[in-house]
């Protein structure tokens, strides 16, 4: 019998077959630490007793989430982390270049097959170029630091086929929207979903970014895409025979597959406050807004910025709504500033921020009150995530977040 | 015994500890804001020896070990519910505190009723009544017993 992706990863990674419900231990290639968690991380590192790294190379520290500060305990982390950099002879520090997660295969980390760790649930983003990675606590991620190692389980896979050509304001953030409310919130729990078809042949890494980070929104492990020659070209690899057989098998034992036709998709919010709570834009036209959210590690790349500058050149967000846009990393900006992308959305009235996690995790600026409605591209809609518990969130693409910003109301691209 | 704190389905990180928060250095002073956008007296009215109990997939979201530690500075004995959320999961045996899946309780208890917790035996009983709860993989047992990841590593 065959295997899926993630039997595959694993498997080469401790050299032989598993199945899902093994329990295996297994080497890490990367571990990322956030500015958050990196003084609770290296606390517990200490008091396990540890006096040094497992490999300095293959730790990557990424100030994001506080950056830049908003409070005077903020920088408390940095020092932290730089103290601990320095005295470990940590090279891979981040302390200004953008999200965590667009970095870790961005800056050339993390490649196909490879298995990492994070300290924040969205490190499920890498299984857009098929590696296996995901969040853990920090307590956990001490342990790798000293050893190199963790045991996780074998998942089961939920195989996930799209087929066919989207429609033109349909995006990968509406599909995987669409997945998660068809799930769950919980509906691939402890599982790997495992994205195919020839939809997803055809996307862009940048799209398949969007569904890998959101697939831990039904509770995954990870999300994984097959690497393909766009991946090799994204990672700078070559596609040779060891990437090329990093694929599911037709005979691999999954333990769901859910079929869609591309045609069928249409334009989707994940609807307050819950992330499975999945509504059709067109059903929610006349939804009055206040602020409309571009960016994030689940849609703040080159592309989403693209797509919303399309849709705002020459025009205007409307008046009382404040539009904010953060490039997801230093080089999505600097891309966008050559290219015009970030003037045509500053012309358009937009707010242009640095890039980080500030406005996702209502933690640095954009923060709303009572009774405010945003659209954001983010990935969570949680009650009090953007600021008090009465804020209404809606998760959308980055073209229905455009179209609503010009409209002052919901509506679609 | 211990009192029933009882929480809804999807519970996730951000309502056991809200982001803004993670910033205090010690779990001690995050503890206090514990559930605050849920049951903003919880912090103050829950007492050591006292339980949570919910319905499916308690903890989702965020990587944030401190919501399992703020339960557990607070004095929670256990959290009880239909199903959880893996990396809580993790967390939760990782810093020594009891997670326990029970397809029944969420259903059987109201909040504030009293109810008292075998682990051993894996028994549950509420007002009388007795209820079976399931009991841990072995690995993750003996993280549990040892009284966390940190104990586990240092023995």
């Amino acid at each position: 019998m065959g295997h899926t992706l993630i039997e595959k990863i694993i498997g080469n990674k401790v050299g032989h077959e598993v199945k899902p419900g093994d329990i295996v231990t297994v080497d890490v290639d990367w571990c990322m630490i956030d500015d958050i968690m990196a003084p609770f991380a290296i606390q517990k590192f200490e008091e396990m007793g540890f006096d040094k790294v497992y490999d300095p190379n293959k730790i990557v520290f990424i100030y994001d989430h506080f950056l830049p500060a908003t409070q005077v305990d903020d920088s408390r982390h940095f020092r932290i982390a730089d103290e601990f950099a320095d005295k470990h002879g940590l090279k891979n520090v981040h302390r200004t270049d953008g999200i965590c997660h667009q970095l870790m295969t961005e800056a050339g980390y993390v490649k196909p097959g490879d298995i990492a760790f994070g300290t924040d649930s969205h490190t499920v983003t890498y299984g857009c170029v098929g590696a296996f990675s995901t969040g853990i606590g920090y307590t956990e991620m001490a342990g790798i630091l000293g050893t190199g190692q963790l045991w996780v389980k074998v998942p089961e896979t939920i195989k996930v086929e799209i087929d066919g050509t989207l429609s033109g304001n349909v995006t990968s953030k509406d599909i995987i929207l669409k997945i998660i409310g068809d799930l769950t919130a919980s509906g691939a729990t402890y599982q790997a979903i495992e994205f195919t078809g020839s939809t997803v042949d055809a996307m862009s890494v940048a799209s398949r970014m969007t569904m890998a980070n959101m697939s831990v929104e039904a509770g995954a492990k990870c999300g994984l895409f097959a690497p393909d020659e766009k991946t090799c070209d994204y990672c700078k690899i070559p596609y040779d025979d060891k990437v090329k057989a990093l694929f599911g098998d037709n005979d691999a034992e999954y333990s769901k597959i859910l079929r869609y036709r591309a045609e069928d998709f249409v334009p989707v919010c994940a609807c307050p406050s819950l992330v499975d709570n999945i509504k059709p834009v067109s059903e929610l036209k006349g939804t009055k807004v206040n602020q409309v959210f571009l960016g994030s590690c689940t849609n703040g790349r080159l592309e989403d910025l693209r797509t919303a500058a399309t849709i705002l050149k020459g025009k205007h967000v409307a008046p009382f709504v404040k539009m904010i846009v953060t490039p997801a990393s230093r080089k999505v900006y600097r891309q966008a500033l050559a290219d015009g992308t970030l003037g045509i959305l500053s012309d358009a009235g937009a707010i242009i921020t640095t890039p980080g996690c500030g406005l996702c995790c209502g933690r640095g600026g954009g923060i709303l009150s009572d009774d405010e409605v945003v659209v954001s591209t983010n990935n969570r809609n949680f009650l009090g995530r953007m600021g008090t518990s009465k804020v209404k969130i809606y998760l959308a693409s980055p073209a229905t977040a455009a179209a609503t910003a010009i409209a002052g109301e919901i509506v679609e691209a | 015994m211990g009192k029933v704190f009882r929480f809804h389905k999807d519970v996730d990180t951000d309502q056991i500890i809200a982001s803004q928060y993670l910033l205090f250095p010690t779990i001690d002073e995050m503890k206090d804001h514990t559930f605050e956008s849920l049951n903003s007296d919880f912090a103050s009215q829950v007492k050591p020896g006292d339980f949570v109990v919910a319905d499916e997939n308690f903890g989702c979201g965020s990587s944030r070990e401190q919501a399992p530690s703020v339960l557990k500075a607070l004095g929670v004995k256990a959290v009880i519910a239909k199903s959880f959320a893996r990396i809580f999961y993790r967390n939760s045996i990782n810093i020594g505190m009891p997670v326990i899946v029970s397809k029944e309780l969420y259903d059987v208890v109201k909040d504030g009723d009293e109810m008292e917790l075998d682990l051993q035996a894996g028994v549950i009983t509420v007002d009388g009544k007795q209820y079976s709860c399931t009991k841990l993989p072995a690995k993750m047992q003996e993280i549990l017993d040892a009284g966390g990841l940190l104990a586990s590593l240092n023995q």
